[in-house]
């Protein structure tokens, strides 16, 4: 059994403007120990599926589908029975270090909160525990740093604090929403390598949500590449990587600029903008900024999948 | 060379800051820049790289004369910017430009677009006939990738990409020499970041612009400069070609910059071996002694703690601030 098993998950938003698809039929499972790869552009829907299955959707959302744990649907959980998986067995770091520390309360009272309450600790002994796992993230002298409060670190500081409160209940499912996308390259650096260094020590499931393909490539084993809400291709990092079958998840791979090819002539784009997600098109949602498009794209097409668990969502590539 | 338009000499930027209560209060001083020289060639791009608090943002503002400088000249075609009166800078502003990161932020959702494209117009020429205006703002829009009749839109109505596409029109609306765009990509997603870096590229030969192209993402600098600065705690660290910058830095923090970078290819991103970077970067309010990076620097020697390491110019051309720059062979792709 997986660890998580989405199944036909749909988010949407009720605005003044009319309903907001921002995901649609998502399905998606990750084993025990396993990282998977949410990826895509603003407003493809990766942080709003999170959002949805974990139950923190803003007040005018709402979600349809499953969302096994364990074999238990969380979303027909009440929030009590919410809150004894979520900080516990499911552990989440927020994309924005700034807003999601509490500014008035010390880190120390921020970080013991979770093993306080689900394993109950004494509280000298989490502070303790506390200590330690800041002192594996590399912050310098965590005895003092713990007593501080949250604007008195630097964001790079703020950022590791979150990933040691992430990594301090060691949950069984990790969920990094843009855990690096403030942070410096170097200090980026020393973040994935903790994040890798947690998933062999405890055998952690990691869901990594991130535009950044270059630290995907460095952590994951399997990408789930997302568009206007409905995963477009899924598959291992090396098929994703080296033989992409969607026309959007090539696009995307061409346009980052990279260090190791030659810089003469321009950047590979993909035409266009993405599309409004109170309007979406019918049939292949990509179609408009699709280059190879032709008439059968009207159609939505269907999920294909390859023998090799290689899954796409579209009329070319299937057989060549 | 001749056609320089722009050169900069020992440039440096303090900033005072008071701290504590009324009765105890202390004040800091933040060097932001301390010490930056280069010049700048027409139709050339210079890319200035480093990490958040490097001083890069303050540098900007100063080559623009937008905040002033406590040492040292900026000079634009041989004229002193900070000795001129006000009106007289307020002219050579014509011919500077800028382009700022958050493209939302940086346009009034209160404006049509024809309003914001046609602003610096109306502020230099304010007698300009309407239909002149109308034509040039047009004539940008289209320059820019934008269709001429969505002239009467206001900036929501527009996706991110498409919003920095006007604020490039408005940059670019009064044929400017020079313009400095800053993290002007960082807030886009991949895929509108090359459109956003090819169109800079592009205008910038059609219309020889010399732009200074200001980020702390090193792969998109590569690919739009033809020179980099390398900056740390307010002071340059090196000033390459583009070339040598990425295949042999001279110092070792564009090494360790360079070697941080996620490779978006699995197979070589696991391979990536360490940067040879520890820690965080240390306060702007106490800077290390010596030279700013020896505290984080693999290379470091006695030296590096007491003396200030100058920013000299190597035999290929190149200029680096480190004492050891000859010894160290910090070549890309080789292992140590």
């Amino acid at each position: 059994m997986p660890l998580l098993e989405i199944k036909d998950l749909d988010v949407g938003f009720d605005t003044p403007e009319g309903e907001v698809h921002a995901v649609n039929n998502l399905n998606f499972s990750i084993e025990a120990g396993d990282t998977l790869a949410l990826v895509g552009e603003s407003g493809s829907g990766k942080t709003q599926s999170v959002m949805g299955i974990l139950g923190l959707l803003a007040e005018n959302g709402h979600v349809t589908g499953q969302a096994l744990f364990k074999g238990k649907d969380m979303l027909q959980m009440s929030t009590a029975e919410l809150n004894q998986h979520r900080g516990n067995e499911i552990a989440m770091i927020f994309q924005d270090p700034m807003t999601s520390l509490n500014p008035y309360l010390p880190i120390d009272r921020q970080m013991i909160e979770v093993i306080v309450h689900h394993k109950g600790m004494k509280k000298a002994e989490a502070v303790a525990q506390a200590v330690e796992i800041l002192r594996a993230v590399h912050i310098p002298d965590p005895e003092r740093i713990i007593r501080q409060f949250p604007h008195e670190l630097s964001g790079g500081m703020r950022q590791k604090v979150m990933v040691a409160m992430g990594l301090l209940g060691e949950p069984e499912l990790l969920i990094a929403d843009e855990p690096t996308a403030a942070l410096d390259v170097t200090v980026q650096v020393q973040v994935t390598r903790l994040m890798s260094a947690l998933r062999e020590k405890s055998n952690t499931a990691i869901i990594l949500i991130s535009h950044d393909l270059g630290i995907v490539a460095g952590l994951c084993d399997r990408v789930l590449v997302m568009y206007a809400g409905e995963a477009v291709e899924c598959g291992s990092v090396n098929q994703i990587y080296y033989d992409p079958k969607h026309p959007y998840t090539q696009g995307l791979l061409k346009s980052v600029p990279r260090l190791d090819q030659p810089e003469d002539g321009g950047l590979e784009t993909i035409a266009g903008n993405p599309p409004n997600l109170l309007a979406l098109p019918g049939g292949c949602k990509f179609r408009d900024r699709c280059p190879s498009a032709f008439d059968a794209c009207s159609e939505k097409p269907p999920m294909q999948l390859d023998e090799d668990r290689h899954a796409f969502r579209c009329f070319l590539g299937a057989e060549e | 060379m001749n056609d320089r338009v722009m050169r900069v000499q020992d440039l440096a930027v303090h900033f005072k800051l008071r701290e504590g209560g009324l009765m105890r209060s202390k004040t800091h001083t933040v060097k932001a820049v301390d010490g930056v020289s280069f010049d700048l060639d027409a139709g050339e791009t210079l890319g200035i790289v480093g990490e958040s608090g490097c001083g890069k943002s303050t540098l900007a503002r100063a080559l623009l004369a937008l905040v002033k400088p406590c040492r040292g000249r900026v000079l634009w075609l041989g004229e002193d910017l900070n000795k001129l009166d006000d009106e007289a800078l307020r002219k050579k502003r014509l011919d500077m430009q800028i382009v700022f990161q958050d493209p939302l932020a940086a346009l009034n959702p209160r404006m049509t677009v024809r309003d914001i494209i046609a602003e610096p117009l109306w502020t230099f020429f304010p007698k300009i006939a309407r239909v002149q205006v109308d034509e040039r703002v047009r004539g940008v829009m289209k320059m820019v990738g934008l269709l001429p009749n969505q002239i009467n839109r206001f900036p929501h109505e527009f996706s991110a990409g498409q919003c920095q596409r006007i604020g490039i029109a408005r940059a670019l609306v009064l044929n400017p020499k020079l313009v400095v765009c800053d993290e002007p990509v960082s807030a886009l997603d991949v895929s509108i970041q090359a459109q956003i870096v090819n169109l800079l590229k592009d205008l910038q030969k059609k219309l020889n612009l010399s732009l200074v192209f200001i980020a702390h993402d090193l792969s998109v600098v590569k690919h739009i400069s033809d020179r980099v600065m390398v900056m740390y705690l307010g002071r340059a660290m090196e000033l390459s070609h583009r070339d040598s910058l990425y295949r042999q830095p001279l110092h070792p923090y564009t090494s360790a910059l360079i070697k941080a970078v996620p490779v978006p290819d699995p197979k070589l991103a696991r391979a990536a071996g360490e940067t040879g970077l520890t820690g965080d970067m240390p306060s702007p309010l106490n800077p290390p002694s010596g030279c700013v990076f020896h505290s984080r620097c693999p290379f470091s020697i006695k030296r590096c703690q007491i003396e200030v390491p100058a920013l000299r110019r190597m035999e290929s051309g190149d200029w680096v601030a480190c004492h050891r720059a000859e010894e160290l062979d910090l070549t890309i792709g080789k292992s140590g």
